[in-house]
């Protein structure tokens, strides 16, 4: 009869027994486990990056049309007096001819032949080139008379056409571009008049009307979201840290401060939707503070963020030995030298990433956002779009993006992927500079 | 020191520097000191000794209020320093500890430079007026703590990058660099090689000629080579409290014969 000790003894070393066997197999499987979730997630960041950057890089190109306008003087200023109000008084209806003429000259200069007239060939270019045009001769009056080159935008449909997204036959069905049209096109094109080339004006452009899908850009949102994190971090920061300094530090330990405890881990666990319907009912109506304003949208987004910069500053307090504290107690330092000298220092590090974090996170948000109506309409470039500050309407990254992706246009869709990359790059940025702030103030003791 | 010259030590009678009477301290429930009575006496070193959890460094921590930052620890009784009631609600822990420092059981110097560690207390207490008296009082305190020679080239090193028992030292030189009455030490050897152990006991009884200093031990040889009065703690009661030479060769208390002999503890 065999005892527990025989089982060991008498076995080679050299051969596994079968309970080791199991167990190798068992730690080998288990790698493997992990191996694949790796491999998994690592894949489907894969197809999300390339998804993203397949559909969205189209809407960093933009197609120009250059052509040569003459700025008729009896069309434009019909006094001949250049004077500003006078020029005013035109409208952009008025210099749509100018652009009409300009077009079917380029066209028989070029010898193309077309049966398209010349409202029909205008209509390759942005429902806003009259409105560029009108807005450089404001600004240049003495311009008027001369014949002056301009980089119209190409509509959406011929934008679509340079990227492979219009094709004849997908425009079977559609009232705003013809075949003849897309011949044209192909004339100017090889006339060297038609290229695609990187818009700027993506990034620091205005939203523009649905009719002109090419012309809008992120810019005004950027500013928004940007003055958004900006009211975060002056309100957030200083009220999370100072809340959770105050519990981790000095509050004394009992129901009260559980029950805070308790309800704050709660808060950072709350959908944010429920902070934007929150914002819409204390902010706006009853506080009766501006619709659409970052100043909203910035105290809403606070609300977001507060619980996971206190969760984050008060794990980073905790984290600083106990010691720092006997030490610095120890040589008669009172509790808020203690703190100001030794802890806040030490805990720096843990602050300032979980800020940041939290930061990010607001920068992403979107649902409370819609709640308070961010989600501003800003036709206007900066500066005139923020002109007015933090009371004015404005956007958001996240809520433009949504819009975008709710309009008919497939143009728009492209426009919504591109601002998710710019979307991307702002997050991917402010977590480098949270590794690096952490990296440069960690200090060991 | 030699052990064996003990009971030929010479003990002057000294003013009463910290006078504890009936001191009781509680944890929640647990009584954590029962009644403790214990004078110390200036310009000498008191040695507490006793098994672990037998409270000595819970009532050498009441000695400068630093179980007031535990809120579940209530201490009745009073103690006296220099006739002043510490507990009091008038005194303010701040220029109590300024008077009573501290050195701990682990090295726990800031993570900064040597310089700042021993400047630290002057500056917060005000002690110089400007750069060059600073620099005096941290030198002075560097001196004091037997470190001078070693870290003099690099006081604007990292405190954290000294080895342990330099660590110690330079802990030591902060708590005298606010130039204090009473020097409290919690097992200050325990984390240090016998060198450094040795270079910190010749420390101590240097540190005697101006403060009075009041060590917690767990080694019963060091209690004896740096003492001149020995308490002993058990169970959180003092069970005898005498000089030194007293209690390691003729202890009244059975239980201090048990532990010094090695049969308890």
């Amino acid at each position: 009869m065999k005892t527990s000790l025989d089982r060991h003894s008498g076995g080679s070393l050299l051969l596994q027994s079968t309970r080791t066997k199991r167990r190798n197999a068992a730690e080998t499987r288990f790698k493997l486990y992990g191996i694949a979730a790796i491999a998994i997630s690592l894949l489907m960041l894969m197809v999300l990056l390339t998804t993203i950057i397949s559909k969205g890089l189209g809407a960093y190109q933009q197609t120009f049309i250059t052509l040569q306008v003459e700025l008729l003087e009896k069309k434009l200023d019909k006094k001949g007096n250049r004077n500003l109000t006078d020029i005013k008084k035109v409208s952009t209806f008025g210099y749509a001819p100018l652009i009409k003429a300009s077009i079917t000259d380029t066209v028989e200069e070029l010898g193309v032949v077309t049966g398209l007239k010349a409202k029909q060939m205008a209509g390759i270019l942005s429902k806003g080139a009259a409105a560029q045009l009108r807005d450089y001769v404001i600004a240049n009056p003495g311009r008027i008379g001369d014949t002056v080159q301009f980089r119209f935008l190409a509509s959406s449909r011929v934008d679509g056409y340079l990227k492979g997204r219009v094709s004849r036959s997908s425009i079977e069905n559609d009232k705003n571009i013809t075949p003849e049209q897309l011949d044209l096109v192909d004339s100017l094109i090889d006339a060297g008049l038609i290229e695609k080339t990187f818009n700027i004006d993506f990034i620091v452009g205005a939203d523009a009307s649905d009719q002109r899908p090419e012309a809008a850009g992120m810019g005004v949102s950027i500013l928004g979201s940007l003055s958004m994190v900006l009211v975060v971090l002056a309100l957030a920061l200083p009220i999370g840290v100072g809340a959770s300094i105050y519990l981790e530090e000095f509050a004394p330990k009992n129901w009260v401060t559980d029950v805070i405890e308790v309800n704050i881990s709660n808060l950072a666990a709350v959908p944010s939707i429920v902070f934007g319907i929150l914002g819409l009912a204390v902010f706006i109506n009853y506080m009766h503070l501006p619709m659409s304003a970052p100043l909203v949208g910035g105290l809403v987004l606070t609300l977001m963020t507060l619980p996971t910069i206190i969760i984050s500053t008060r794990a980073a307090l905790s984290a600083v030995p106990p010691s720092i504290r006997d030490a610095a107690l120890g040589v008669g330092a009172s509790p808020m030298q203690t703190v100001f000298h030794h802890v806040l220092p030490l805990a720096a590090p843990g602050i300032l990433t979980g800020t940041i974090i939290g930061l990010a996170q607001a920068l992403g948000e979107t649902a409370p956002l819609l709640l308070i109506g961010m989600v501003g309409f800003v036709a206007s470039n900066a500066p005139d779009s923020i002109a007015s500050g933090l009371l004015s309407p404005n956007s958001a990254m996240p809520a433009q993006i949504y819009e975008w992706a709710k309009r008919a246009d497939p143009a728009f869709y492209e426009r919504a992927w591109g601002g998710i990359i710019l979307l991307l790059l702002f997050l991917v940025s402010m977590n480098l500079v949270a590794v690096i702030l952490r990296r440069r103030f960690e200090r060991r003791w | 020191m030699n052990d064996m010259t003990l009971t030929e030590r010479n003990v002057d009678t000294k003013d009463i520097k910290i006078a504890a009477s009936n001191v009781q301290v509680h944890y929640g429930e647990t009584h954590a000191i029962k009644d403790v009575n214990v004078s110390i006496e200036d310009k000498t070193v008191t040695a507490f000794i006793g098994p672990s959890g037998c409270g000595k460094s819970t009532f050498l921590r009441c000695l400068n209020r630093m179980n007031d930052t535990i809120q579940t620890c209530s201490i009745k009784g009073k103690i006296l320093l220099d006739g002043e009631d510490i507990y009091d609600k008038r005194v303010d822990v701040v220029q109590l500890r300024a008077k009573v420092g501290m050195v701990f059981q682990k090295p726990n110097p800031f993570p900064k430079s040597i310089y700042d560690n021993v400047a630290y207390g002057p500056k917060i207490h005000g002690l110089a007026r400007g750069k060059s008296e600073l620099d005096e009082i941290v030198e002075k305190a560097l001196r004091r703590a037997a470190i001078w020679e070693e870290v003099k080239d690099r006081l604007n090193a990292p405190g954290t990058g000294l080895s342990g028992g330099q660590q110690q030292r330079l802990c030591i030189a902060r708590a005298v660099a606010t130039e204090p009455e009473v020097l409290l030490m919690d097992e200050p050897c325990s984390a240090l090689d016998p060198i450094a152990t040795a270079q910190v006991e010749e420390l101590i009884d240097e540190l005697r000629q101006r403060f009075s200093v009041v060590i917690v031990t767990h080694s019963m040889q060091q209690a004896a080579r740096v003492s001149q009065k020995t308490a002993f703690f058990h169970l959180g009661s003092l069970v005898e409290f005498g000089e030194t030479g007293q209690i390691f060769t003729n202890p009244n208390d059975p239980r201090t014969e048990s532990y010094i002999t090695g049969r308890i503890g």
